[in-house]
C-alpha cells in the first residue's frame, strides 16, 4: 500500500473524532496548548494501542484514550486539582432548590455559564462535557470515564446541581466573570 | 414513587435514557406535583443553556495535520526515519510497526479497495463530521433555492444544481463551500429530522448510471453522476432513506454549468 492511501485510512478512522478528543481536553485542561499536548500525546498512544482495539465504538475508544492521559497530564503538572469525587448515593442529595426566575435570567450569560462549567470539578467537568456537549450515551461515558452506569448518573445529578448553584449564588457579573 | 425518587429520575429522563415505564411514572407524578415539575424545568434551563452558551471547540489545524504527518511517517515503514514532521520527536520502529497493523485493519474493513482508490470517501464523512461539530455546518442559510444557488455565484467555478426539495420531506437548510480532494465543492445541506445530509457536488464527467454506497464509521455515502457533476450524499440516516434522497435529488436536478 502506498503512502497516500495509508494516510486516507489513518484519516478515515480518526479525523472524525478528533474534534471530539480535542474538545474534551480543552474543556479539561482549560487552555489550547495543554489541550493540543494531550490530544497529541493521545494519539500517539491511540496508534500504539491499535492493534488491541477489537471494534466498535472507535470515538468511546479515542475519548478513554484522552481522559486517561490527561488524568497523567493532571498528576504530572497539577498535582493538586486531583480530586477524588466522592460517590455517595443519589438518595442522599439534598433537594436543589434554587430560584427559577433567577435560574432562568442567570443562564443567558453566557459567560457565566462557561465559566460555572470551568469551576467544576474535573471529575464532575468531563462528565458535563461527555454528556452535553459530545451528547454521549451514559453507557459511553460510563465506558470512557471507567465507572458504573451509576456513578455516571450520580456524577451527573451532582454536576448539574452544583452548576445551578453556582449560576444562582453568584452576584450578577455583567457578562465578565 | 415520592417525590425523592422521582428527582432521582429526572435527569435520566430529560437525557432521554430512561425506559417507557419510567418516563410514564415521571410524566404521571409531575401532573399533579409541582415541585417536580419545576425541577425538570429547572434541568431544561441549564441544559440548554450549556448547549448555548458552551462553545464545541474545534481541533485546530496544526494539531491535525500533525496527527496526519506522524500516522503517514509511521505507515511509511520502509523509511521510519526519513523526516520527522511536526514535534512527533518519540516516534520510533514500534510505532511504525502499530501502524502498520492498524493500517490492515482498516484495509480489512473496506469492502473494496481498489474500487474506492481514487474516491475521497475518508474526506467526504470528516467534512460530514465536520460541518456538524463545528457551528460551521451553513454560509447561507436559507430553505429558499434561488436564495443559496444565486450565493456560490463567484465562488465556485461551476453553477452547482440547488433544489429544495421540502415537498418531498427533505426541506433544503442551506449550503457552504467546502474542499474535497484538493478543489473546492459544493456542500448543500438538507436536513430531515433530526439528520442532516450534506450533499457535496463538483463538476466532474464519471460514469452515468450507477449508484455506489459506502458505509463509512456509521455514516452512510452515496454517490451519482450526471453528465456534468459527481454528487455525493452524506448523513448518518439510514442507507434506505438516505438513497430515497439520492433518487428525488438526482429526479430534481436541472444540468449544471460549467463556467
Amino acid at each position: 500500500m502506498n503512502e497516500d492511501e495509508s494516510t486516507a485510512q489513518f484519516e478515515q478512522a480518526i479525523l472524525p473524532h478528533l474534534d471530539a478528543a480535542y474538545n474534551l481536553a480543552r474543556w479539561l485542561t482549560g487552555n489550547d496548548q495543554d489541550a493540543q499536548d494531550v490530544v497529541q500525546d493521545a494519539s500517539l498512544r491511540a496508534l500504539k494501542f491499535f492493534g488491541g482495539f477489537r471494534g466498535g465504538n472507535s470515538r468511546a475508544w479515542l475519548l478513554t484514550i484522552v481522559r486517561n492521559t490527561f488524568y497523567n497530564w493532571l498528576e504530572k503538572n497539577r498535582p493538586r486539582e486531583v480530586s477524588t469525587a466522592g460517590d455517595e448515593e443519589l438518595q442522599t442529595m439534598e433537594d436543589p432548590s434554587v430560584d427559577p426566575a433567577l435560574l432562568l435570567a442567570r443562564s443567558s450569560n453566557i459567560e457565566a455559564v462557561r465559566s460555572a462549567i470551568a469551576e467544576l470539578p474535573v471529575e464532575f467537568r468531563e462528565i458535563v462535557v461527555l454528556r452535553e456537549l459530545e451528547e454521549c450515551s451514559y453507557k459511553e461515558i460510563s465506558d470512557v470515564a471507567g465507572v458504573p452506569i451509576g456513578t455516571v448518573m450520580s456524577r451527573l445529578a451532582r454536576a448539574r446541581k452544583q452548576l445551578q448553584e453556582i449560576l444562582t449564588s453568584k452576584p450578577e457579573t455583567g457578562g465578565r466573570p | 414513587m415520592n417525590c425523592q425518587e422521582i428527582k432521582n429520575l429526572l435527569h435520566a429522563y430529560s437525557d432521554g435514557e430512561l425506559d417507557a415505564a419510567g418516563c410514564l411514572e415521571v410524566e404521571r407524578h409531575i401532573q399533579t406535583c409541582p415541585g417536580c415539575k419545576q425541577a425538570l424545568e429547572n434541568l431544561s434551563v441549564l441544559k440548554s443553556a450549556i448547549a448555548t452558551a458552551a462553545p464545541r471547540f474545534k481541533a485546530p489545524t496544526n494539531l491535525r495535520h500533525g496527527i496526519l504527518a506522524a500516522a503517514r511517517q509511521a505507515a511509511a515503514t520502509e523509511q521510519p526515519r526519513a523526516t520527522r514532521p511536526w514535534q512527533w520527536n518519540t516516534l520510533n520502529a514500534g510505532l511504525a510497526m502499530a501502524a502498520s497493523v492498524m493500517v490492515g485493519f482498516f484495509i480489512a474493513l473496506q469492502m473494496n479497495p481498489r474500487e474506492n482508490k481514487a474516491l475521497p470517501i475518508g474526506e467526504l464523512a470528516s467534512a460530514h463530521v465536520r460541518s456538524l461539530l463545528a457551528t460551521h455546518l451553513m454560509d447561507v442559510v436559507s430553505t429558499d433555492q434561488h436564495t443559496v444557488k444565486p450565493w456560490f455565484d463567484g465562488k465556485l467555478d461551476f453553477a452547482p444544481p440547488v433544489n429544495d426539495l421540502a415537498a418531498k420531506g427533505y426541506p433544503l437548510a442551506g449550503g457552504r463551500l467546502d474542499y474535497i480532494g484538493g478543489r473546492t465543492v459544493a456542500a448543500l445541506v438538507y436536513k430531515k429530522e433530526k439528520h442532516f445530509i450534506n450533499l457535496f457536488i463538483w463538476p466532474s464527467s464519471g460514469s452515468q448510471g450507477t449508484w455506489r454506497r459506502i458505509s463509512v464509521n456509521g455514516y452512510n455515502l452515496i454517490n451519482w453522476n450526471t453528465p456534468d457533476m459527481t454528487f455525493w450524499a452524506v448523513s448518518d440516516m439510514n442507507p434506505g432513506d438516505l438513497q430515497e434522497f439520492a433518487e428525488m435529488s438526482r429526479d430534481a436536478a436541472e444540468p449544471g454549468e460549467r463556467k
